[in-house]
């Protein structure tokens, strides 16, 4: 069974009098422990796509899974704890935030969780620790660079453990040296860590370190590459997974 | 309390907007508890008196003075034990800017009268003894840092020129309604200032049993009712209470005040929560994303709500109970025993609470049922 398993999801937005189809019965499986890049232009539905898999939008129709759950059938009530247990969610604009320091803006999933203060605090210096900020702590987020803040981001979201780590365009409004370094710890995450990782970018050298990269056009998924851990239902998994 | 710092660093993210939103509450729970302890002191005042005291006045208003020899007529009706007269007098001490209720005695038989001023027996019998004495209670002492033996010149307002008095005695009463910041002098040094010998303002009489009240009473007003100046007699308490009925409206008046001062304050204090709270949106959707669920974030607000009442409730209501315990405030003298009453403090509290819920529920429901997706794509 994939972690994440995608049948035939519709979506479409009303605009005015519009209707907007971003997706026309998509279907997507991602493996547990595989890094995906979803690439494509703005409008696309990329981000949509992210939304719809950490359970922040409903699809019009079909069904979303997420480790074993059926994201897409959940109420509002269960769809907050799940998402604090199976998500990491990494941010363009960083989104700290900024009246805490950077070990209060990673403990914030923590907060949701039984921990007792020490163990926070142990996870919390763990984390900045994988991202290599343990020496800023108590920075606030005004007080650091945007690949530092950006590596609190990640810290944040991978600090609760999470199934799943999400990151929509990380690298987005990153130089691009603090680009490069991001994109060696999400893959370092990968490598050691065995996370699951779907990034949403525009950036080639983003969708470069990932193990599959998947394009998204007009809503449909034209092309994959990197094989095992993305198939499409009634599609060879090698070569093509995507939109019917 | 994992979120409370949380809570306090959202706070802390506008300082000075916080502080003057505190401040507002606070200001307005303490001028909330000013008013309603001027009210519950004036209804505390006419629920003074003692049982065994009548008060007789002028039947047609206490401005009205009474022939002085009326006292033995009193003192001649069964069941009165002893009677005594005062007079208001009315003067400014100092710039002529400082007031104080300054009443005119007849020395001895008030203060046997009223057993609850207690005075010294050296300097109660210095008080007696000398015509030119004042007897002055405890706190006015305090305030102007009289000394016994000193002399102390009163501008008379309604009965005009300098009135020099030598303190000889101070009082401290037992029973907080009658007040320690009085001046007493002798009825007689009055009269005889004034050339206007045998004229009292208010009679008071101390009668055997509170059983036989109404009959002494009625007793008395029959008396005198086809004199030239008729009686009119009760117990303190119905005299207190009169002049309770005299403030009524003024209560109502400060109770409405009091109310209009809190809602306006609820106003601000909204205002600035829900200014606060939008803000935030972002803020807000990122932590629904990272997990956070409707209760959480709603409880965060509520906090946030709480945290600014109950910091103002705790230094306006304890900043008004303190204020006027150290000054010792009266009024003047108007309002003996003005003290902050633990009822007054649950009220406040009260109202307090109403302002967290009234000021938070808006912008915690507005964050609770905020759409991620929706604030995430705005701020985009």
């Amino acid at each position: 069974m994939s972690l994440v398993e995608i049948r035939d999801v519709h979506k479409s937005f009303q605009r005015d009098t519009q209707r907007i189809d971003v997706f026309s019965g998509i279907t997507l499986d991602v493996e547990e422990g595989s890094f995906l890049a979803l690439m494509g232009p703005s409008g696309s539905g990329k981000s949509t796509l992210l939304n719809l898999i950490a359970g922040l939008d409903k699809p019009t129709s079909g069904t979303v899974r997420v480790a074993g759950a059926e994201v897409s059938a959940m109420k509002p009530g269960q769809l907050a704890p799940w998402r604090a247990r199976h998500i990491g969610f990494v941010f363009q604009q960083f989104n700290l935030l900024p009246v805490l320091t950077a070990y209060q803006n990673v403990e914030l999933p923590l907060l949701l969780t039984r921990l007792s203060k020490r163990e926070r605090e142990e996870r919390v210096t763990l984390a900045l620790g994988v991202v290599g900020l343990e020496d800023r702590v108590s920075h606030y987020p005004r007080q650091l660079s945007g690949g530092q803040e950006q590596r609190v981001s990640i810290a944040r979201a991978i600090v609760a453990d999470p199934t799943l780590i999400l990151l929509d365009e990380p690298t987005g409004q990153l130089d691009g040296k603090s680009s490069q370094e991001v994109l060696t710890l999400l893959r370092r995450l990968n490598d050691e860590f065995k996370k699951t990782i779907v990034i949403v970018t525009h950036d080639a050298h983003a969708a470069e370190r990932a193990t599959s990269v998947l394009h998204l056009e007009k809503g449909n998924l034209i092309r994959a590459t990197g094989v095992p851990s993305l198939r499409a239902s009634g599609e060879p998994a090698a070569t093509v997974a995507g939109a019917r | 309390m994992k979120f409370l710092p949380l809570v306090l660093a959202n706070l802390g993210r506008h300082k000075r907007r916080t502080i003057l939103t505190i401040t507002s509450v606070a200001l307005a729970l303490f001028l909330f508890a000013s008013l309603q302890t001027v009210v519950t002191t004036i209804a505390a005042g006419a629920n003074f008196g003692s049982a065994h005291r009548l008060v007789s006045t002028h039947a047609t208003g206490i401005v009205f003075p009474l022939p002085i020899a009326y006292a033995n007529r009193f003192q001649a009706v069964p069941g009165v034990q002893g009677v005594t007269w005062a007079n208001w007098f009315g003067g400014r001490y100092g710039d002529g800017k400082r007031f104080f209720a300054t009443f005119a005695i007849d020395p001895k038989s008030y203060l046997e009268i009223y057993p609850e001023m207690v005075v010294p027996a050296d300097q109660k019998e210095a008080f007696i003894r000398e015509r030119t004495a004042a007897l002055v209670g405890k706190h006015l002492m305090e305030t102007f840092g009289w000394k016994i033996g000193q002399n102390v010149t009163l501008q008379g307002t309604i009965f005009p020129g300098d009135w020099t008095f030598t303190i000889r005695g101070v009082y401290v009463p037992t029973d907080p309604q009658i007040g320690d910041d009085v001046l007493m002098f002798h009825h007689d040094y009055m009269e005889e200032r004034l050339n206007r010998p045998g004229i009292a303002g208010w009679y008071v009489l101390k009668i055997d049993s509170p059983d036989h009240a109404a009959t002494i009473a009625k007793r008395i007003d029959e008396q005198f009712k086809n004199s030239s100046s008729p009686t009119k007699t009760g117990t303190e308490q119905a005299f207190n209470a009169s002049f309770a009925t005299m403030w009524g409206n003024v209560s109502l008046l400060m109770g409405t005040i009091g109310l209009a001062v809190v809602f306006a304050i609820l106003l601000v204090t909204a205002n600035a929560m829900m200014m606060g709270a939008r803000e935030r949106t972002r803020e807000v959707a990122v932590l629904k994303t990272i997990g956070f669920g409707d209760r959480a974030l709603f409880g965060i607000v509520m906090l946030e709500a709480g945290v600014i009442a109950i910091t103002g409730a705790v230094i306006g209501l304890g900043g008004a109970k303190l204020l006027y315990k150290a000054t010792h405030f009266s009024g003047g003298g108007f309002l003996p025993g003005f003290d902050v009453k633990p009822s007054t403090l649950v009220v406040g509290s009260v109202v307090a609470i109403g302002l967290m819920l009234a000021s938070g529920l808006v912008p915690a429901v507005r964050a609770a049922r905020l759409p991620v997706v929706t604030a995430l794509r705005q701020v985009a």
